[in-house]
């Protein structure tokens, strides 16, 4: 973090692409696995590690719908209806056929990645807004489907009661095992994201993003490539369905309505596009901005208005007038996000105090 | 098949074709300021909201005539898209598709919030004098709202092909939809162009507030309707105005035809023997199935310009 820069210099194109750029950076990832995998559950309440837990199952999708948005750069708006294949998915298997979860968690990623490929179909014809409108179409109609199939949908409800998940015998029912099970998948999560950004196949879709034609050019099978972005991005969002389903231990549609796709997509775009780390920031933010507007409003409102059924009300309003407001500054004012931010106070300190 | 079925026929299809031209209504603002200022408004909906939302909480709570609520609103509408253009859109010239449809994504959760607080979040009734008697004509029994609606969606595009073909303005701003660049260097004042673009954009959001406003009632649902201006636009094609009514129609009949013919047979034994689904709600997606099947013959829309891109 505070470390200095100076006396190491990239001398090879392995070192430049290289997952830790600085021997520091080895501590830092080493501090803070400490932090997150000891210090964390021993210290924190449980009331606050169902926050931690619903900004880690944030970061999961986040950080897929990055690899689509800002690396690829073709845009979703129907993500929330991969997250409930994902979810119903993991549901029907868990509770059919008795199935841990080290199956059904990666079945139900591998599922939303087949329809994922299936919804991206068009955006080898398409681009642009027509792209984003087909996205939203699937949104309806994959919708739609689950819950009008109560084969898939279990019924009239549409939601399905799961098993907490084992690992080794130990049922995760509190809210403290449960956390270190979602860690566990963030980091995998943020692992992979990373060596992909990094790899040949990040390379080709940061090109398909730049200009498509030229990347055609250059040899990069677009169409292959763009739907490899997509079942990348829907396996994300799938693996976070089935993480959200066994948090909250229901399976249900009414999780994943079409405001949560919009949810993701601001948590890449506050974020900043295209960076690992922005895409945690953002889903950060996002996933902690209602909850400190309702803390906010909740200490200081009864000082300011008496009645608590207005209250309420406002609250509920006053959080799309922030959430709404926050995504249009953003763009306008700092258009590369949280992570530009970030690397603005690095950059300040990184020749501090000689700062001229 | 006997007569009654056919005239049953006739009538859903005709109710539905002028429903679906009260959402052309909607779709021309979006496909207005998409044509000459290149942004993409997903906050139409929430527009035509709060325009219905203002004239009927002015006429309700306050006493205010509603042709006086109409022209408050009409007001409000121009400045506040004005100042949008001005403040948030502006500056976003030339950024990612994403970023615009973001920033509008944003503006529609604003608005969401912003107007049912200050004007309470209750569903209003939007009474414009319009009678509840059903029009028959023959056998076939017509909606007044749909009618009235329908007629002033006609109307106003006759007004507005007018304006777009012979007035100066008109063939001013079809040049800047064509090339900001080119009409810059004819002499056209772009920017003054946008500001226009954007005011009738405005125009149009409170007549379909009131409208729609008038057939479903006024609160934050109306602005779903929003949500059905996307199948519109893109399967009439994004730049094309015929193209909007078009869509608009298709829309219309899809959804009628979906809600009288489909969900009930969905019921029927016979269907659920080979498709296991449940209840109806086909008009919801409908809209949507169709576009994505156009789109995958027609990349840009029926009526939409074709671009060729180059690197």
């Amino acid at each position: 973090m505070f470390h200095r820069e100076s006396g190491y210099y990239k001398t090879s194109y392995a070192s430049d692409s290289a997952l830790y750029p600085l021997p520091i950076a080895r501590f830092a990832v080493a501090g803070f696995a400490i932090l997150f995998f000891v210090v964390a559950p021993l210290a924190v309440s449980s009331y606050y590690l169902t926050i931690l837990n619903l900004v880690g199952i944030a970061i999961v999708g986040a950080l897929g719908l990055n690899i689509l948005v800002g690396l690829t750069g073709q845009i979703s708006i129907g993500h929330a209806a991969f997250m409930s294949v994902g979810a119903y998915t993991a549901a029907n298997l868990a509770t059919r056929f008795d199935l841990p979860f080290w199956i059904t968690l990666p079945a139900g990623g591998l599922m939303a990645a087949a329809i994922g490929i299936v919804v991206g179909f068009p955006s080898v014809r398409i681009k642009g807004l027509y792209l984003a409108i087909s996205t939203l179409a699937a949104q309806f109609i994959i919708d739609w489907f689950i819950v009008h199939t109560p084969a898939i949908s279990g019924g009239f409800q549409a939601s399905i009661q799961v098993p907490r998940p084992t690992v080794f015998g130990i049922v995760l029912d509190t809210q403290r095992e449960l956390y270190l099970f979602i860690l566990v998948i963030v980091v995998i999560a943020i692992v992979v994201a990373l060596n992909i950004a990094r790899s040949r196949v990040g390379r080709a879709f940061i090109a398909i993003r730049d200009q498509d034609i030229a990347a055609e050019i250059l040899g990069i099978d677009v169409r292959r490539y763009k739907l490899m972005a997509f079942a990348i991005s829907s396996f994300y969002a799938g693996v976070t369905g089935v993480l959200y389903t066994y948090y909250s231990g229901v399976a249900n549609n009414e999780f994943f309505p079409l405001v949560v796709s919009i949810d993701y997509l601001a948590m890449v775009i506050i974020g900043g596009m295209g960076s690992v780390l922005g895409a945690i920031f953002g889903a950060t933010f996002v996933t902690l901005l209602p909850i400190a507007i309702d803390l906010v409003m909740s200490s200081l409102g009864p000082y300011l208005i008496d009645d608590m059924g207005t209250l309420s009300g406002i609250k509920s309003h006053m959080r799309l007038i922030l959430f709404g407001g926050l995504i249009m500054f953003f763009l306008v004012v700092e258009p590369d996000g949280l992570n530009r931010l970030w690397l603005n106070i690095r950059s300040y300190f990184r020749v501090w105090p000689f700062s001229y | 098949m006997d007569m009654c079925a056919v005239w049953y026929f006739v009538e859903t299809t005709i109710n539905g074709a002028l429903i679906g031209l009260m959402y052309a209504l909607i779709a021309l603002g979006f496909v207005l300021i998409y044509k000459s200022t290149d942004a993409i408004n997903f906050a139409q909906g929430q527009f035509v909201m709060i325009s219905g939302v203002m004239v009927a909480a002015l006429a309700a709570d306050y006493g205010v005539p509603v042709v006086f609520g109409v022209i408050i609103a009409l007001v409000f509408m121009i400045g506040f898209n004005v100042m949008l253009e001005r403040i948030v859109l502006r500056p976003m010239i030339g950024r990612p598709v994403v970023a615009i449809i973001m920033a509008t994504i944003g503006l529609a959760a604003f608005l969401e919030g912003l107007f049912p607080m200050i004007f309470g979040a209750t569903t209003r009734a939007l009474d414009l004098g319009i009678p509840n008697d059903p029009i028959i004509v023959g056998q076939v029994y017509l909606t007044p709202i749909n009618v009235v609606g329908g007629a002033v969606a006609l109307a106003f595009f006759g007004v507005f092909s007018i304006f777009f073909m012979k007035s100066r303005k008109g063939v001013a701003l079809r040049a800047v939809a064509d090339s900001h660049q080119v009409s810059m260097a004819m002499g056209i004042n772009v920017e003054r162009y946008f500001v226009l673009a954007w005011s009738m954009a405005g125009v149009v959001a409170v007549l379909g507030g009131l409208l729609w406003g008038s057939a479903i009632g006024v609160d934050n649902t109306l602005a779903v309707v929003g949500l059905k201006v996307f199948p519109v636009v893109i399967l009439g094609g994004l730049e094309s105005i015929v193209g909007a009514i078009v869509g608009g129609v298709i829309v219309g009949v899809i959804e009628a035809w979906g809600g009288t013919y489909i969900d009930p047979a969905m019921t029927q034994p016979w269907f659920r023997e080979f498709f296991p689904f449940e209840g109806g709600g086909t008009k919801d997606f409908l809209p949507y199935l169709l576009m994505i099947v156009v789109l995958f013959f027609k990349p840009y829309g029926l009526f939409g310009k074709v671009i060729i891109e180059r690197v």
